[in-house]
């Protein structure tokens, strides 16, 4: 592939006219496959960036492009297909609809998503046995599977979180302090396994956390404070 | 669409006692709704059919109301009466196919006593045509005999060969009693869900001869005439109340009626029986609309709580949204979602409503027949009925729009990170 995954040039966001922009980012990528460490401290706009690459917000100015789409083009609708077909996300805590199984939440991007689904029959599984595949593959043993999300731990959740990231293939993951509510050991081991697997789907990850310990064996740390030209200013989250 | 019917299903699963809570005060709003429906379209026809068959009313003149009133429905009393030539003039006119006499004033227990003649069983016609049907016993056939309606006899405990003795007047206790001259019952008619059910029916001849020894609504002091005796006078009455009137054809009916409006002896008024049950339903039916008005804002009671509960979840249901829009759920699938939620409980409701309702009138429909002579028909819904239910499935999706629209707003708000 030789668009870049990400492809973002002179992008202004704000979050309503007359307000002081919270983004403005002269240039910023990452390609296919690469793994980029975020480092992002609250208040620097973390989280209305990763709204944008979800297509959930939209620059005022400038250029958002995704696997080669101008996101802004599309409608919300189009930009929200594009979002189910082409990124994976993982948040801090919390990612799990907490009625539906293990293997319900692993499977819900399949279910709103018809190519990531397509891909995963493509590779020769159902989607059930995929999930399950994951599952196995991060290190959540059978019987958890048909469990209700809730009766995991902490740490069993975020792995499904991450196996419901990675199914069907997507381009993109990206993954928002997943590993803030772990102890020091599990976060490591969860990067690990992360890694692995994106690697293996042939995913870019973008990993976002305050906390720099975590960067090493990532191929590229980007400090957003120091590319977003009005971080300075405080903006709010 | 059926990633959202799968999941809806899911979360109102995971919510099953809150939602089943509001189902169930939807489901017993919907079959108190539509029960008071029912009832009311029941005593509409039963009200509408107290008297059939019968072309016309004919009292002295009065209003149309007043004189259904007490020809009918044995309520109040009469102010005039019609003289016994008025009557046979009009019973031997050449339209007229039959006449029922009615002489109305006295009373037993506070039931209404009726004297009338044979013509009463042949004729008279309830409800879809349905005649008079003895349950036991036979019609009156000598002067002190007398046929009960169903609920007098239930109501007392009469059975046939049993004695009374009539009150002379509408009122309760305390009145002057016919006592010298006792009646035997010899009939008691089937439950009909008339007034006739409430009626002590005795012959015209009967009713003139408790009176023979009264003047002025009062027994002449020092005169009495022994109820063996009564037969040797002449027992044709001088006045009756109302008559029903049955023509050959009913094309004539309204010819009959100036004829009897115009009759010039005497100041008559015919009412066509339909028309003047239409124009007292206005007045009685006010309390059944307000009945009825009553069940529909408990319907809305319902249904407000319906989005009130929804709008509650949502505030915990903020984060799972999130969720949904992060693998891709479209703002309008959330707006989907939560508004599906509040119209299947309303559909759900309403079908448990109907289901509660069946149940309970076919429960209740031996013992409406029995005691009220109320027909209650085992059909599902009536067209009425049918259009209620829409209109509460109608509320119920205006309702659900709320929550629906409201997690549409937060979702567009909150895009993958809510503020909690």
């Amino acid at each position: 592939m030789s668009e870049p995954i990400i492809g973002i040039e002179n992008l202004v966001f704000r979050w309503s006219a007359g307000v002081d922009p919270c983004l403005d980012i002269a240039s910023f990528e990452v390609q296919a496959g690469e793994r980029i460490f975020l480092h992002g401290p609250s208040g620097s706009g973390k989280s209305t960036l990763l709204g944008l690459f979800g297509g959930v917000l939209v620059p005022e100015r400038g250029r958002l492009n995704l696997l080669g789409v101008e996101l802004t083009k599309l409608s919300s609708a189009g930009r929200d297909r594009f979002r189910a077909d082409h990124v994976g996300f993982i948040f801090q805590q919390f990612n799990l609809i907490p009625y539906l199984s293990v293997i319900d939440n692993v499977l819900l991007p399949c279910r709103f998503s018809a190519i990531r689904h397509a891909r995963v029959q493509e590779g020769g599984r159902t989607p059930r046995s995929e999930a399950e595949r994951l599952l196995s593959h991060l290190d959540l043993a059978a019987a958890l599977h048909d469990r209700t999300a809730t009766q995991l731990s902490v740490g069993q959740q975020q792995r499904v979180a991450a196996a419901r990231a990675l199914i069907g293939q997507p381009e993109l993951v990206i993954a928002d302090e997943p590993t803030s509510s772990l102890d020091a050991e599990r976060q490591i081991a969860f990067l690990d396994l992360l890694s692995r697997e994106c690697v293996e789907a042939g995913s870019a990850l973008v990993f976002v956390s305050h906390d720099r310990r975590l960067a090493a064996g990532f191929s590229r740390e980007i400090d957003l404070p120091s590319i977003n030209r009005c971080a300075a200013e405080g903006a709010p989250v | 669409m059926r990633h959202l019917l799968f999941l809806a299903t899911r979360s109102a699963w995971n919510r099953r006692l809150t939602l089943g809570l509001t189902l169930v005060s939807v489901a017993l709003s919907v079959t108190l709704l539509l029960g008071v429906a029912r009832v009311r379209q029941e005593a509409r026809d039963s009200f509408a059919q107290s008297v059939s068959g019968t072309d016309l009313v004919v009292g002295a003149r009065t209003s149309p109301v007043q004189l259904m009133l007490y020809a009918v429905f044995r309520i109040g009393e009469a102010t005039n009466n019609i003289r016994w030539q008025s009557y046979q003039a009009l019973a031997s006119h050449p339209e007229v196919a039959w006449t029922i006499p009615l002489s109305l004033g006295d009373s037993h227990h506070g039931f209404p006593v009726l004297g009338t003649s044979s013509a009463y069983f042949e004729h008279f016609r309830y409800g879809s045509s349905q005649g008079l049907a003895l349950a036991a016993g036979k019609p009156f056939a000598d002067v002190f005999d007398a046929v009960l309606g169903s609920e007098v006899s239930e109501h007392l405990g009469y059975h046939l060969g049993d004695h009374i003795t009539l009150t002379h007047g509408m009122g309760g206790e305390g009145l002057a009693e016919h006592a010298d001259k006792p009646f035997t019952v010899v009939g008691i008619l089937a439950p009909t869900g008339t007034p006739v059910d409430r009626t002590v029916h005795i012959s015209l001849e009967a009713m003139e001869a408790i009176h023979l020894d009264w003047q002025s609504g009062a027994p002449i002091p020092g005169f009495s005439i022994p109820a063996e005796y009564v037969r040797k006078f002449d027992l044709t009455p001088k006045e009756i109340t109302a008559m029903l009137v049955g023509l050959k054809s009913r094309a004539a009916v309204f010819k009959m009626q100036r004829y009897i409006n115009d009759y010039a002896p005497e100041a008559l008024l015919g009412v066509l029986p339909g028309v003047a049950l239409d124009q007292l339903w206005e007045v009685v039916g006010i309390a059944e609309r307000t009945l009825l008005a009553v069940s529909a804002m408990v319907v809305v009671v319902g249904l407000t709580g319906l989005t009130a509960v929804i709008l509650a979840s949502l505030g915990e249901r903020r984060r799972e949204l999130a969720i949904l829009r992060s693998v891709g759920a479209k703002p309008s699938d959330v707006f989907l979602l939560l508004t599906a939620e509040g119209l299947c409980v309303t559909v759900l409701g309403a079908l448990i409503g109907v289901i509660l309702l069946t149940l309970l009138t076919a429960l209740l429909a031996p013992f409406a027949q029995s005691h009220f002579g109320l027909v209650i028909q085992p059909e599902w819904i009536s067209v009425e009925e049918f259009m209620l239910l829409l209109s509460v499935v109608g509320v119920g999706l205006c309702a659900s729009l709320v929550p629906g629209y409201r997690a549409y707003k937060l979702s567009l708000a909150d895009g993958l990170t809510p503020r909690l």
